[in-house]
């Protein structure tokens, strides 16, 4: 898995790619976290659209992202989701919870 | 169960590194056996779950043990259907498992954790666990469904 992140005013953009899994997880969710809880950010968003895989531990990491969203008060938005990402969200029934949206001009516009 | 034919055989250490191995691997596998790319991501996502749940909760993050897993070609029987399958099955000397932990948790409760089992009973035929000799096996198992030409057509 490779994480980096943008900052676009008061925005994070996290892009992730290759696979979220068992290994990788720890990494993503103490980025995401940092974000969040830390750094305080109005707007954590996530682009998705080169994970190729993940599992339940990063579908973990986002609940826990997004319940540390709600107790700022700011918005964890995710989009690009691929094929494979959209399945797990479904299967774990989650996907519902999120903000989801197809591309970054929606996810950071005001 | 008439035929039972071995495919593959693997013993990896309990490295959470070592997932990204066995879903390569597995995946093509699963191509190979005939499932479509669907049922190949589901057989994938339930043995990466279930290998993860071995590495966390049965060896307790140690990631020097060993896991073993065979792959074998069955003849399956599901609930409505039947014909060739693919059984895995998982070995580990770990702690037991606790079946109360097995029965997964309520989808609505949203928070982190516990979707591991809920993702292998959504995606696998048959889901059995036993213990003997100080070892837990977890047997998975996935019906190819083949798509038969209507009559007429």
């Amino acid at each position: 898995m490779k994480i980096s992140a943008r900052h676009l005013d008061k925005i994070t953009i996290f892009d992730i790619s290759g696979d979220i899994d068992l290994a990788t997880s720890p990494e993503f969710r103490k980025a995401l976290l940092r974000e969040l809880r830390e750094l305080k950010m109005p707007r954590v968003v996530i682009n998705l659209g080169a994970v190729r895989y993940i599992d339940s531990s990063g579908v973990a990491s986002l609940v826990e992202g997004l319940k540390a969203s709600r107790d700022i008060g700011s918005r964890l938005i995710l989009f690009g989701l691929n094929r494979t990402v959209r399945e797990v969200l479904q299967l774990s029934r989650l996907l519902k919870i999120f903000e989801v949206y197809e591309n970054e001009e929606q996810s950071v516009a005001p | 169960m008439s035929r039972s034919s071995l495919l593959l055989k693997m013993e990896l250490r309990s490295n959470p590194e070592m997932l990204c191995v066995v879903r390569n691997a597995l995946g093509e596998l699963a191509a190979k056996f005939g499932f479509s790319e669907a049922e190949c991501r589901a057989v994938v996502l339930a043995v990466d779950e279930a290998l993860t749940n071995i590495i966390r909760h049965a060896y307790l993050g140690d990631p020097e043990r060993t896991i073993e897993a065979s792959f074998r070609r069955i003849l399956g029987q599901g609930d409505s259907r039947s014909g060739d399958a693919l059984e895995i099955v998982l070995e580990d000397s770990g702690v037991t498992a606790n079946p109360e932990k097995m029965c997964g948790r309520a989808l609505e409760d949203v928070r982190p954790g516990g979707l591991g089992l809920h993702f292998i009973r959504e995606s696998m035929d048959t889901v059995e666990f036993s213990r003997s000799n100080g070892r837990n096996q977890l047997r998975l198992v996935k019906i190819l469904h083949v798509q038969r030409p209507q009559k007429g057509s």
